[in-house]
């Protein structure tokens, strides 16, 4: 890792996230655009959720990671408190780790 | 400061809470970072700066693991960029989250990551620009304090993994997600979306899946009336 690598990754992360803002600020998009827009988030946040609950390295995660997903999202949808919801994922993973699972 | 105190004052409980279950979890993961960094010879300095200047998990194990494994730092920092490649429509969403006043978008652009566009998506409107903030900083905050204990620490620092700490993000994001996944059409957005990333994890470099999956809005359809 050199000075330059480290400045390069961090000005262009930082202009990729500022152009994204910049631009909702000076465009007025159409309503239909927006709605998009929105679902576009949902659809990369869906697809984030999925690949880092069942993939490790571009193979299968094993069992234990996508079981503790599981049970978060289960409470998350039993409408439990999000600290809960975080806690009991992090649980479930680590107790079936424990257990030989991985 | 008054309008410190303001802030401070009209903070919403809940958000503090969960804002800070994440800086937690965030905060372990930090500390691996730095102990991968120190196990790979990052002087540390330069590991602190990658904290602190990209503060982007994700690209950073990358371009560390690039340059472990006898890569160039021009691999390294491609690599990193196309696994954040994500923020710049991710910016386009929750553009009026991050900030109005340039300050504030130019803070809101670098705290911008996976868990506070998420975090501030699941906030009503008029809490989301402040749950933005707050979240981002806690977030910084976390990673930077995480990522110098790593450093300190090195091979002490026991695997998160042990901890479930991987399970734990991808079902907080779940949880933040579950609202913006009600309507019919989102649902199946969703469904393709996630479909798509897993089909083309094995075969596409980190960071394109997930660009994939937005081609699962070909099935958004018609907006349904009255719900936008």
């Amino acid at each position: 890792m050199t000075w330059t690598a480290v400045l390069v990754l961090a000005g262009g992360t930082y202009l990729l996230r500022l152009t994204g803002i910049l631009l909702r600020g000076r465009v007025t998009m159409p309503e239909r655009l927006e709605r998009l827009v929105d679902l576009g988030a949902t659809a990369l946040l869906v697809g984030l959720v999925a690949a880092a609950a069942l993939t490790e390295a571009g193979g299968f995660s094993g069992w234990a990671r996508p079981a503790g997903v599981l049970v978060g999202g289960l409470a998350a949808w039993r409408k439990v408190s999000f600290v809960l919801v975080v806690v009991l994922a992090a649980g479930t993973t680590a107790l079936l780790r424990l257990a030989g699972i991985p | 400061m008054c309008s410190v105190q303001r802030t401070i004052r009209s903070l919403d409980r809940g958000d503090l809470r969960d804002a800070l279950a994440l800086a937690a979890a965030i905060t372990v993961v930090g500390m691996s970072f730095g102990a991968l960094a120190a196990a790979a010879g990052v002087p540390f300095g330069l590991a602190v700066a990658m904290s602190v200047l990209v503060f982007a998990g994700g690209s950073q194990f990358l371009a560390v693991a690039v340059v472990a494994a006898g890569g160039a730092p021009l691999a390294a920092v491609a690599a990193g960029l196309l696994l954040n490649v994500r923020h710049l429509p991710f910016g386009l969403a929750v553009g009026e989250n991050a900030g109005r006043s340039w300050p504030a978008r130019l803070l809101g652009a670098h705290i911008m990551i996976d868990e506070v566009v998420a975090f501030s998506r699941a906030r009503p409107p008029e809490r989301a620009g402040l749950a933005y903030r707050l979240c981002g900083i806690l977030l910084f905050t976390g990673w930077n304090v995480g990522t110098v204990v790593g450093l300190v620490a090195g091979a002490a620092v026991p695997d998160p993994d042990a901890f479930g700490v991987d399970a734990a993000f991808p079902a907080a994001l779940l949880a933040l997600l579950l609202p913006s996944l009600r309507g019919a059409d989102a649902k199946r957005v969703g469904l393709a979306a996630a479909v798509l990333a897993l089909a083309a994890t094995p075969f596409l470099p980190p960071g394109l899946p997930v660009l994939v999956a937005l081609g699962g809005l070909v099935l958004a359809g018609r907006p349904a009336r009255g719900s936008g």
